[in-house]
């Protein structure tokens, strides 16, 4: 018992004795320092878009290793915000965070620290909420889906009639989607990729299942199977492991892929992916910072700031489909091509001339905002993230898949 | 493992058959070298783990790891705090199943426990919040809470006391359960579809001592003192120590065993309620996922044994996890290790397998066989 409490002493001794050194040895310099918060790490095709982008516009802007602070695996919980905390301990003048549960955290943070810049991608509350030093980002992603959906609407139109592939044939021309979660973002992105399919093959139809997780291989592999076993011919996902490209490989269904290509695992399967290529933003956000400048509260990119790009096309894509994508990619820049033009799409049969969107996020969930003029829905405008989460017809939600882990 | 078993491992076809070595169990051993061969170990996980960290960066920051430990979990008070946070929960819920492995009975539902409890706070934080005074909401959220966790694990208990089942398997599925309860009603109230809540504005109690944490680790100690006092004590310790050991024993000296069964699986189950309540209320940012708990229900089952169920054991082994969980992840952070999550399981999981080998040493001598005729 005694050696016991000796032991205790001692190791007492030596928490504190290393306390005492580690503060120390650090050095809190004034170097401009940025901090990244990432959900998950690279495994997630999702972090790894922001983790890249995060790496490629720091090295372009020249800040070293030291002055770059990367936290991965980062929970929507309190764990958030001591994280947030934690960098700007470490002298982070500019923080970001990449998944929608980190934005109440950040908000709390960002009111605690005013002299730090809080950004958030994919958030809602920055344009109200009055706190100078918090900014929320994203992009139109919903021109790039539509665009997406077209090489989509090119490969199922190639496989018309082709026994090999399954036969499709105007009354079954059926695809599915792997969504995330019921919401607006996972809404407003398969509805224009369906739109961007019905603009090749006008009697396709879609049914989406959700996952109810951002990151869930299993339960994506098992909510593609589903689709497969329905009769989708062709599968796009909204979520963020490899689980749906992986199931279409398997049995050999052509899969549009989301947030990089995944050419590499699915070389049978591939068509293409969209993304948003957070280069841009980065690298105004931290230029502000720098510069000391404000970042605008809601920042929005487009295809013109290069926010939105797609991959090179796939082998499984069909002939034809670079040409189709460059025409509509012509028209959406010339503003001649609207995505959710009201002309393209009914809901319960009739065609929608007013719409009330959830724009201003209170917390109230009170839609108030008239989306809906000059014959099409304005999405991202404003808000950059999406509010566009009307069910259009020729799309069924077909539940939710869970699997136990 | 037998002694028997080993024998035939080591076996080398002699004319004689005496194996090339055996086990033998240990009487003899002094306690000081038992912690000499525990401190040692715990060096030559950090060994490996450093090594490790070395040969994924090509070579370079090996020492660089040990100060990124350090620094990761005590290098500022802020990070000191978030292990202290850190500390107090996983100890909680080592406390927490404490009873019940000693009662010999298998509760890995730990984890649902407590989460079903931190759930049962939010659940009041949703309906009461704002419309009744802070003080009332937050008491109401202990009584949720503490209700909840011990519901949760009466369940198995009242099932394993009257109809023998087996409570690994029912404790496990309750897990399940909570999980599932916690998406369903994080989808009802999360009327966006998102799935998320964000930060809840009422419910909090944190900053109870002027620092954020801290009244969790005020509270987690108290009851470090309680659980040490039952334990050792107290006629229900003794009772669910009895029954652990035999429950033919118990019966014969007149012990009810199903009431200790009972009894013992609500006092864990009060525990875990009280560690989903710090979850929530103590925390700067109340908020509920199915992943809030964080397999801590099921770290706690490691830290318990290897304290061999004692409270004031329990205390270092809890902060040894947690300052390697803090001091890997910033090591992992600071070098970009890619996947920091999978960094720090190596480090927790080499720090829990040299420690449980050791004890494997601890109890047995292994004895080679004599050279030939001799």
């Amino acid at each position: 018992m005694k050696l016991k409490k000796i032991l205790a002493l001692v190791l007492i001794l030596a928490v504190v004795g290393a306390l005492v050194v580690s503060l120390a040895a650090c050095n809190d310099d004034e170097e401009f320092k940025v901090g990244f918060i990432f959900l998950h790490d690279e495994n997630s095709t999702y972090d790894k878009n922001f983790i890249d982008a995060a790496r490629a516009a720091t090295e372009a802007m020249g800040l070293s290793e030291s002055q770059v602070l990367f936290r991965t695996n980062v929970p929507e919980t309190d764990a958030c915000y001591n994280t947030a905390r934690e960098l700007v301990d470490a002298g982070c003048d500019v923080i970001f965070a990449d998944s929608f549960g980190h934005e109440k955290f950040m908000l709390q943070a960002a009111r605690e620290f005013p002299e730090v810049e809080f950004c958030h991608a994919t958030g809602t509350q920055a344009h109200t909420a009055g706190v100078a030093n918090f900014h929320n980002a994203f992009a139109t992603i919903y021109e790039g889906r539509y665009l997406a959906g077209i090489a989509a609407g090119m490969k199922l139109k190639a496989m018309y009639g082709d026994a090999t592939t399954g036969a499709v044939s105007d009354a079954n021309a059926k695809i599915g989607y792997v969504g995330a979660y019921p919401y607006a973002e996972v809404k407003s992105g398969y509805t224009s990729f369906f739109l961007g399919v019905r603009s090749i093959v006008p009697n396709a139809t879609m049914e989406v299942v959700y996952t109810n997780s951002w990151y869930s291989e299993a339960a994506e592999k098992e909510g593609a199977n589903r689709l497969i076993a329905n009769g989708a011919k062709l599968i796009s996902q909204h979520a963020d492991s490899m689980g749906a490209p992986s199931a279409c490989e398997q049995a050999r269904i052509p899969n549009v892929s989301y947030n990089g290509s995944t050419a590499a695992d699915c070389p049978n399967t591939f068509i293409i992916s969209s993304r948003i290529d957070w280069v841009p933003y980065f690298k105004y956000m931290i230029e502000q910072a720098k510069k000391g400048e404000a970042i605008v509260a809601d920042w929005c990119g487009t295809i013109e700031t290069g926010s939105v790009v797609l991959t090179e096309l796939g082998a499984a894509a069909a002939p034809g489909t670079q040409e189709a994508i460059d025409a509509a990619k012509a028209q959406l820049a010339a503003g001649t091509l609207k995505v959710f033009d009201t002309s393209k799409f009914t809901v319960n049969g009739q065609t929608l001339t007013t719409y009330l969107a959830d724009v201003d996020d209170a917390g109230d969930y009170v839609a108030e905002t008239e989306a809906i003029h000059d014959g099409y829905f304005h999405e991202s405008e404003y808000r950059s993230a999406p509010y566009f989460d009307i069910l259009i017809d020729g799309i069924t939600e077909g539940g939710n898949v869970t699997v136990q882990e | 493992m037998t002694v028997k078993n080993n024998a035939v491992a080591g076996a080398v076809k002699t004319s004689h058959k005496e194996p090339l070595f055996h086990l033998v169990k240990r009487t003899d051993i002094a306690t000081w070298k038992k912690w000499l061969i525990r401190v040692v170990a715990v060096v030559i996980a950090l060994l490996i783990a450093g090594i490790v960290c070395a040969a994924l960066t090509g070579g370079k920051n090996f020492v660089k790891f040990y100060s990124e430990l350090f620094s990761g979990s005590l290098g500022t008070v802020w990070r000191l705090q978030v292990m202290l946070q850190a500390w107090a929960i996983l100890m909680c819920i080592s406390l927490a199943v404490t009873p019940a492995f000693k009662m010999r009975f298998w509760n890995i539902g730990a984890e649902g426990q407590t989460l079903i409890s931190a759930l049962a706070a939010v659940v009041c934080i949703i309906y009461f919040g704002g419309k009744i005074p802070e003080p009332a909401l937050i008491m109401t959220m202990l009584a949720f809470s503490v209700v909840a966790g011990a519901i949760w694990a009466v369940i198995p208990a009242i099932f394993k006391a009257f109809w023998g089942t087996n409570e690994t398997l029912f404790t496990l599925m309750m897990n399940y359960v909570a999980t599932q309860l916690v998406l369903y009603a994080v989808n009802i109230w999360a009327k966006d579809g998102s799935g998320t809540l964000g930060v809840l504005s009422h419910g909090s109690f944190d900053k109870l001592f002027g620092m954020e944490y801290i009244q969790n680790v005020v509270f987690v100690t108290l009851l470090t003192v309680i659980v040490f006092v039952y334990l050792k004590f107290f006629k229900h310790g003794y009772e669910l120590e009895v029954v652990g050991e035999s429950v033919n024993t118990a019966k014969y000296i007149g012990i009810n065993v199903k009431k200790v069964i009972i009894r013992t699986m609500v006092f864990s189950g009060v525990m875990c309620g009280l560690a989903g309540f710090l979850l929530v209320g103590g925390s700067p940012s109340p908020t509920v996922n199915a992943n809030l708990v964080g397999g801590r229900g099921f770290t706690a089952i490691l830290v318990s044994w290897l304290s061999k169920f004692s409270p004031i054991a329990m205390i270092f082994v809890t902060l040894l996890v947690v300052f390697l969980e803090r001091g890997a992840t910033q090591a992992a952070n600071t070098m970009r290790l890619g996947d920091s999550g999978a960094f720090v399981d190596i480090v927790v999981g080499l720090f829990f397998l040299l420690i449980i080998a050791c004890e494997f040493f601890l109890n047995y001598k292994i004895k080679f066989r004599k050279k030939e005729g001799k």
